[in-house]
Order: C-alpha cells, then sequence, then structure tokens
C-alpha cells in the first residue's frame, strides 16, 4: 500500500503499519464543501426528501464564501429598467466569449429568482429608500447591451458574502442537515465503470477515517488561490475537489485563466471590493492621473477585472506606480462622503485600516493586483454534472459526480469573471444542483457495494505523507510552488516566462517525493492536511501552468505578449487537463465552447472586439 | 471537598525552547500553549523566537512563520486572515482575539497565546466549539414567517435595515462568549454574549414573525439571565460589536411585553 516515503518507520501513536479502521455512512447524496454553493446545494437535495450529508475541512461559516464583499448580480430592476439579457451580454463579453452561452442563459435568467429566494431566507440586504434590495454598479455591467451603468449588483454593505453564507447556513440547520464538520475529503471512490459512488475522509479531531458511500457526491470544494504566492483568498483554498478529479483520471477544463483581482491590499494581499470603485472610488499612478481614462475611455474604473489589473500593472512596469519603490497603485475613496462609506463600505474600511494603516476618508489605499478567482475548474453543465470528454463525446456525463461553485467550470465565466457573478453562480448552481439530484436519485434508493479496493487510494495517500520523511519541509517546497506561479504565470505572459515556469513547477511536482512530515499525530495533524493539500495544488499548479503554455493567443484573463490577439478561429475552445502522476506529465485535449443558448428568448451572441 | 487546585495531569509545565533564528536582528519572543493528546504528556508552553524582519505584521504572520520555518506541529485554525471567517480567535497577550487582526506591535514584551478559555482542548490552541455551536443552532438562527412569501423581496425599510447593523456582522469566533465570567462558569446552560447576539438580530428583524416564540425560547433564569452586565463581551469583540448592549434590549424586550 505505501510507496516511497511511507515506510511506517517513525513514531507514531497508533495504525503503525495496520490497516486504518474505517467507519462506513450511506447517503443519498454527500455534498463536499459548505461555501455558499455547497450548502445551497445541501438544502436542495434535503429538501428533496434525500438523506444528504455535508462533509466540511471547516466549520460552514469559515468557507471562503464569508469574504467575498460587493454583492450578487441579478438584474431585479430595482434601481432603473434592468433585463437578464443584458446581464447575459455582459457576462458573454466579460467571458471574452469563452463562457457556454445556454450556461449563461440559465444563470442570468434564474439569477432573481434566487436572490429573491436569499432575502426571504433572511439575508440583511442594503435596502433603498423605498425598501427593496440596493444594487450598486460593478465592473463590465451595462444596461441595453453595453450602452450605459447598469446597478444590477445587490449587496449587503460590503459584506454580502458573509451575510448570504451565515443565511444559508441557517437555512441547512433548519433543514436538519447532517453536517461532517472538520473532516477533510482525501479521494473520491470510483467504480471500474467511472461512476463516482463516494469519498474517503479523515476526521481531524480524532484522526479516523470515514468512508462515505453516495448516489451522488457534489463537490462544492472552491478554488485554488493557494497556489499562488499572494492571494486574496483564505490558507484553505486549495481546490481539493479539483484535485481529487484529476487524481480520478478526469480532466480540469481552462485552467490557464486566473483572475488577478485589481484591488488586493499592497503587501497583505487583502481584498478590497470592486464596490469601492461601484460607489465612486478611482485608481491612480505615481503622476496623480486618472490613468483608466487611458485604457478602457467609456468603463473607466469600472471595466472588467481582466482590463484593470492589466492596466496597473503596465502603469508599474512603465514606472508610474506608488510609493517608494513605485511598484504599487493607489484606490481613492477619500473624495466620497464619509456617509456613504460608513453605510456601504464599512468592511474596507475597517480592512485598509488594519491591513494598510489607512484611513480611507483621508487617504488614498495602496493597491496591487491579487490572484482572486480560478474561472478554470472541474467542467460541468447547467444542472452541475460533470462532464469529460469520452468516446468522441465532448459532453459525455460522469454518472454519480457534481461540481459547483468556483470548483466548477460551467463555463459561465469563460476567460474572465465579472465581479458579482460568483456568488449568484453559487446559489444558481447550487439550486440547480438540488433540483437534478431529484430527478436522478430516488430517497432511500438501494446502492451497490463498494469496489473492494475503494479505500486504497485515499489511505495509501494518506499514509504515504504521514510518515514522509524526505528531507524537504512541506512549507519550503510549497513556497517555491508559489513563487513560481507568482512570476512565471503572472498577468501577462510570453511563451518563453512560461516554459520556464513549466520547467520550474515539474521540478517542484518531482521533488514531492522528498517531503518531509513531522507531526506524526492523529489528532488535528495540520502539518498532515497542510501536505496534502500541498499534493493538492501542486497538481493544479501543473495543469495551470501547461494550458497557459498551450494556449496561444489572449483571452480574458489569459494575457499572452506574444499573441496579444483573440484568436476565435483556432481558440474558441475549452482547454482540458488530465493528470499522469505516475509519470508525472499532463496531456491536454480541448472541447468546443457551446455556440448556441438555452432557449430561442435570446439568440447566440457572436463574438466582436472586446472594448470597455 | 471542592478542588481548587488544578488535576495533575492538567498543570502547565515549562516547554521546550526553539533556538533563535541566525542572523536576525528584529527578534520577538512568543511563549505559546501546546498540548497533544496523542503523547499522554501535560500541557507545556513552548517558547520560540520568531524573526520579525522577515514576517508579516499579525500575530497569525507570526505563528504561521513559526510553523512554515521552526516547529510544524505547532496546531492553530486559520483560514481567511483578515478577519471575517473567525477561525483564528485565541487568547493573546491576556485577550480574546483574532490573530489575523491583532498586530504585534500593539503588544509589549514577549507575546504569550493561549487557545480561547474555559473551553476543552483539541490539541494546542485548537478548542473544542461544539457546545458553543450547538446553542447557535438553538436558537434557530433563520427568518421566520406566516405571511405567504411576496414574489419579490420582503419590503425593509432603510430605518428598519439599519437596526440590524451592528448585529449581522457576528463572525461566531467565540471570542466574546468565551471571555464571559458568567459563560466560564454556566456555559452549559447560560446561551453567552455571542449567541444572545445572534438571536437579537432575528428578535430584530423586521421581516421576522415570530417574536413572541423566540422570546418564550430565551425566557429562562439561564439562557438569558445569566448575563450581569460584566461587558468583557464587548470588550472583547474582534469586530467592534457590543453583546452586552443585544441582551440588555432582549431584557426589555422581555419586560415590555409583560406590561
Amino acid at each position: 500500500m505505501a510507496t516511497q516515503n511511507g515506510s511506517a518507520a517513525g513514531k507514531a501513536p497508533a495504525y503503525n503499519g495496520a490497516a486504518y479502521p474505517i467507519t462506513d455512512h450511506t447517503f443519498d447524496v454527500v455534498v463536499v464543501g459548505a461555501g455558499g454553493a455547497g450548502l445551497r446545494a445541501t438544502v436542495g437535495c434535503s429538501q428533496a426528501g434525500l438523506r444528504t450529508a455535508c462533509i466540511s475541512k471547516v466549520f460552514p461559516t469559515r468557507s471562503h464564501t464569508v469574504a467575498a464583499q460587493g454583492g450578487i448580480s441579478a438584474a431585479l430592476s430595482n434601481m432603473h429598467q434592468d433585463d437578464w439579457r443584458w446581464h447575459m451580454y455582459d457576462t458573454v463579453k466579460g467571458s471574452d466569449w469563452l463562457g457556454d452561452q445556454d450556461c449563461i442563459e440559465y444563470l442570468c435568467r434564474n439569477a432573481p429568482e434566487a436572490v429573491y429566494e436569499l432575502e426571504h431566507w433572511g439575508v440583511p440586504f442594503s435596502r433603498t429608500e423605498d425598501g427593496r434590495i440596493y444594487q450598486r454598479p460593478f465592473g463590465g455591467m451595462t444596461t441595453d447591451f453595453g450602452k450605459g451603468t447598469a446597478q444590477r449588483t445587490c449587496a449587503a454593505a460590503d459584506r454580502t458574502g458573509h451575510a448570504i453564507l451565515h443565511t444559508l447556513y441557517g437555512q441547512a440547520l433548519r433543514n436538519n442537515t447532517e453536517f461532517f464538520i472538520e473532516y477533510f475529503a482525501i479521494d473520491l471512490i470510483m467504480n471500474s465503470e467511472g461512476r463516482c459512488c463516494g469519498v474517503v475522509c479523515l476526521k481531524l479531531d480524532d484522526g479516523t477515517i470515514h468512508r462515505f458511500r453516495a448516489n451522488l457526491v457534489i463537490l462544492a470544494t472552491g478554488g485554488y488561490g493557494r497556489a499562488y504566492f499572494s492571494a486574496t483568498s483564505a490558507h484553505t483554498c486549495t481546490g481539493d475537489g479539483n484535485a481529487m478529479v484529476l487524481r480520478a483520471g478526469l480532466p480540469l477544463q481552462d485552467m490557464e485563466f486566473v483572475q488577478f483581482h485589481p484591488t488586493g491590499i499592497y503587501g497583505s494581499g487583502c481584498l478590497i471590493t470592486e464596490g469601492a470603485r461601484g460607489e465612486g472610488g478611482y485608481v491612480t499612478n505615481g503622476n496623480g492621473e486618472r490613468f483608466m481614462e487611458r485604457y478602457a475611455p467609456s468603463a473607466k474604473d469600472l471595466a472588467s477585472r481582466d482590463v484593470v489589473s492589466r492596466a496597473m500593472t503596465i502603469e508599474i512596469r512603465e514606472g508610474r506606480g506608488v510609493g517608494k519603490n513605485k511598484d504599487h497603485i493607489y484606490l481613492h475613496l477619500d473624495h466620497l462622503d464619509p456617509k456613504i462609506l460608513h453605510e456601504r463600505l464599512p468592511g474596507i474600511s475597517e480592512s485598509a485600516r488594519i491591513f494598510a494603516g489607512v484611513d480611507v476618508t483621508k487617504e488614498p489605499i495602496p493597491i496591487l493586483p491579487t490572484v482572486h478567482y480560478n474561472m478554470g475548474g472541474i467542467a460541468t453543465n447547467y444542472h452541475g454534472e460533470v462532464l469529460t470528454k469520452k468516446n468522441g463525446d465532448p459532453d459525455y456525463v460522469v454518472p454519480g459526480l457534481m461540481a459547483l461553485g468556483e470548483a466548477a467550470c460551467v463555463s459561465v465565466h469563460g476567460a474572465n469573471r465579472l465581479g458579482s457573478n460568483s456568488l449568484i453562480d453559487l446559489v444558481v448552481f447550487g439550486r440547480a444542483a438540488g433540483l437534478r439530484a431529484a430527478e436522478l436519485v430516488k430517497p432511500g434508493e438501494k446502492q451497490a457495494d463498494l469496489p473492494k479496493d475503494s479505500a486504497d487510494l485515499s489511505l495509501s495517500r494518506l499514509d504515504r505523507f504521514r510518515y514522509a520523511k524526505g528531507s524537504t519541509p512541506t512549507a519550503q517546497l510549497r513556497h517555491k510552488m508559489q513563487m513560481t506561479m507568482q512570476n512565471n504565470c503572472a498577468v501577462f505572459r510570453t511563451g518563453q516566462i512560461l516554459e520556464e515556469g513549466s520547467r520550474l513547477i515539474n521540478e517542484v511536482w518531482s521533488a514531492m517525493p522528498d517531503l518531509h512530515v513531522t507531526d506524526r499525530s492523529l489528532i488535528w495533524n495540520s502539518d498532515l492536511v497542510e501536505t496534502m493539500e500541498f499534493d493538492n495544488l501542486i497538481i493544479q499548479a501543473v495543469v495551470t501552468m501547461d494550458s497557459a503554455v498551450s494556449r496561444t493567443e489572449s483571452r480574458g484573463a489569459h494575457a499572452r505578449e506574444d499573441y496579444p490577439d483573440r484568436d476565435d478561429k483556432n481558440w474558441m475552445k475549452h482547454t482540458l487537463a488530465w493528470i499522469d502522476d505516475e509519470k508525472k506529465r499532463v496531456n491536454l485535449d480541448s472541447r468546443p465552447v457551446h455556440t448556441y443558448t438555452m432557449t430561442n428568448d435570446i439568440q447566440y451572441i457572436e463574438p466582436k472586439a472586446r472594448v470597455y | 471537598m471542592v478542588e481548587l487546585a488544578l488535576p495533575k495531569n492538567s498543570t502547565i509545565t515549562n516547554g521546550r525552547t526553539w533556538p533563535k533564528p541566525v542572523n536576525a536582528t528584529n527578534i520577538r519572543e512568543f511563549r505559546i500553549y501546546r498540548w497533544n493528546p496523542d503523547d499522554g504528556q501535560n500541557p507545556r508552553v513552548d517558547t520560540y523566537f520568531v524573526d520579525c524582519g522577515d514576517c508579516g505584521p499579525m500575530v497569525l504572520d507570526a505563528i504561521l512563520w513559526i510553523k512554515n520555518k521552526v516547529d510544524p506541529t505547532l496546531t492553530f485554525r486559520r483560514s481567511c486572515r483578515e478577519g471575517i471567517c473567525g477561525s483564528c480567535a485565541m487568547n493573546i497577550d491576556g485577550t480574546n482575539t483574532l490573530a489575523c487582526t491583532k498586530d504585534m506591535s500593539g503588544i509589549g514584551g514577549t507575546v504569550s497565546i493561549y487557545p480561547l478559555p474555559h473551553m476543552p482542548v483539541v490539541k494546542d490552541l485548537v478548542p473544542d466549539l461544539t457546545r458553543f455551536y450547538a446553542q447557535h443552532a438553538s436558537i434557530e438562527p433563520w427568518l421566520k414567517t406566516v405571511t405567504p412569501a411576496p414574489e419579490r423581496e420582503w419590503p425593509q425599510s432603510h430605518e428598519d435595515r439599519q437596526k440590524l447593523d451592528g448585529l449581522y456582522e457576528c463572525i461566531l469566533c467565540a471570542c466574546c462568549s468565551t471571555s464571559c465570567p458568567s459563560y466560564w462558569w454556566n456555559g452549559d446552560r447560560y446561551l453567552g454574549p455571542a449567541v444572545l447576539l445572534q438571536a437579537y438580530r432575528w428578535l430584530i428583524d423586521s421581516r421576522d414573525e415570530a417574536t413572541g416564540e423566540r422570546l418564550d425560547n430565551l425566557e429562562d433564569p439561564f439562557r438569558l439571565y445569566r448575563c450581569h452586565t460584566i461587558m468583557n463581551c464587548a470588550k472583547a469583540c474582534p469586530k467592534g460589536l457590543n453583546p452586552a448592549k443585544a441582551i440588555a434590549q432582549i431584557k426589555t424586550m422581555m419586560l415590555e411585553r409583560q406590561v
């Protein structure tokens, strides 16, 4: 069972060299992850009468949805006349036409209902003077197919994710969800026909192994921002579900598209919401110039995130940064009414004070583009079902497996996500997954026996790392990965830098057998868990780098200086990436972008130049 | 007889002093509570030396530095590192707070770190919050309505929405509850400041239609009335909220419905 490091020679309290005892559970549905998408799916499945488990490595309200600030988009028409078709047009344009338009239609037309549902569940949305949900302007959101600025982003001050996550947790409690909290999912159980039939977990507080058998496994495990050195993402954003999918022999899609948020606090990388610019904030360079006017004459500071991040990077590169080393940019809110700041942006005012020592009513905030969101992930359709390419079918549904939220690549965000489209993605597709689960699974349906070797993959991984006694501590090798991604797979990319990145990141991958884990205990062994998380991150990092090397065009967040133009002829397609962990190689393929909509209520939006 | 001394296996011993970083000019001493249930030893306090020139300004930065560079076995919860997830609550320099937003420069001398007080310890700085979470669930933290839901949102005036400010921001970090002496003594029956603040958040929500039922659920000598306005909660809250005020307002609501 054990390989390389796993000779089990170190001192350890129990199970040394012996089989790990396993506790078995059977559910209709198992949801992995308790962020916005996971909780919404859990509630939906419970309401459908399915016995549902929700497994999370952190207590639900600690999930990273809690850190979402600015809002959740939906064409409610609370501030002006709005239309889900306009929202769809903006999302398609934001995605640089890489998004699947049937899925984007599903997202935008179901968005208002999903927001009303959240409100009915108790989300404390900010209000307009007439008592309706307040909506603010956000980047890339327009009216009438690009003509005006839309106020479409529903907000609870600048703590919208927190308000939504706590509310969804309350709903899960109300529906008597069976939570398995502080359980770390190690690997999926796949049978010989390629069906997912469960997941194996480590219970952190006592070190026991739990095997969950289910007719349906829903992965809502979030993004992998921590593959980078500086990210707005939490320490726990390690894309565990993505990595489980890779190890299960399935591909990840569009992994080269990594969103840099224009306004991470310089130094700490903490997020300052795009809502700050939505409320009237603007960025300036070292000359005090509002440079966005040059890059995006009509949308200016409210251009799409990839556009603003590139503009900032160019300003800094051309010597017009601010600060002693001219290596960052300023975000101004000091011209805004302190009352507005207090009411609508209290959270980031506090963050700026704590992490930058800045009083936003008087001084600008030092900012830098910071890794924020992964457009790529597990390929799915708009029901949440996981897709792969098999026997020539690019939309082959993997039975028994769904993916949601940042872990998934539906793809509604394509090459670049618009701000406030992620929270709506969580609840719309979380809800869709519950509806689909009710069609696919019957409550209490008998389940086949698990394959004999169902826990082998998980336990061999666990055991290998638990006794890893090489010479490189996890933190050291992880740092090397993070610096490589930061330096070689950033806002601007060239073939040469990416090739070097690919070599360096493959070196890190090859160095995994030399890892050293110090903590040999079983109870809350965070050294072991961080090592398994790093093992999850490194394969996503490798896949990201190699997908970026391969895509020889510029589209959305993937900006190649050696291929500055979008190339619809050759690259209007999704990248698929598999790994071969034995041979340490990445295999690439592609599947076509859906160039059709879901209904006749809107026609396919033809690609055109993307100008803001 | 009442046992006033700690049981022998709970006495905290002096632990290991870890080596100082070499070539560092700005060194800070940290004394950190350690307890590993796997090794059968007493809890101890380990001494670490952090190179502040090589790590960020917050206490969380320092303990991450220790974990990454000195002692990977040091165990604590952490996630968002920006004060919104509530994972890294611990007792720092004698006060319950979030390690991620606690600036080291505000602490004089050695930085001492213990787990949140009066909670069972799982390992090192990781407390067992099971009871705290169960108490939170017991106040039924969701909107209750009997009127059929409207097609669109429930209307809520600007003023009614403002009543939720200072309440809905709670991150369930448990800093306040575990700083409350009344909760230390009666944590099994007193709900504690965090949970009562949450209870008030639903009581005062203009959309909620279960006020009476919610108050009935709190009408109890222990669940609500063990608050003795000690105010440690308001002092500890890393988000600047005032649970004591929320509790006082629940007590007022209780009185008002009797007259």
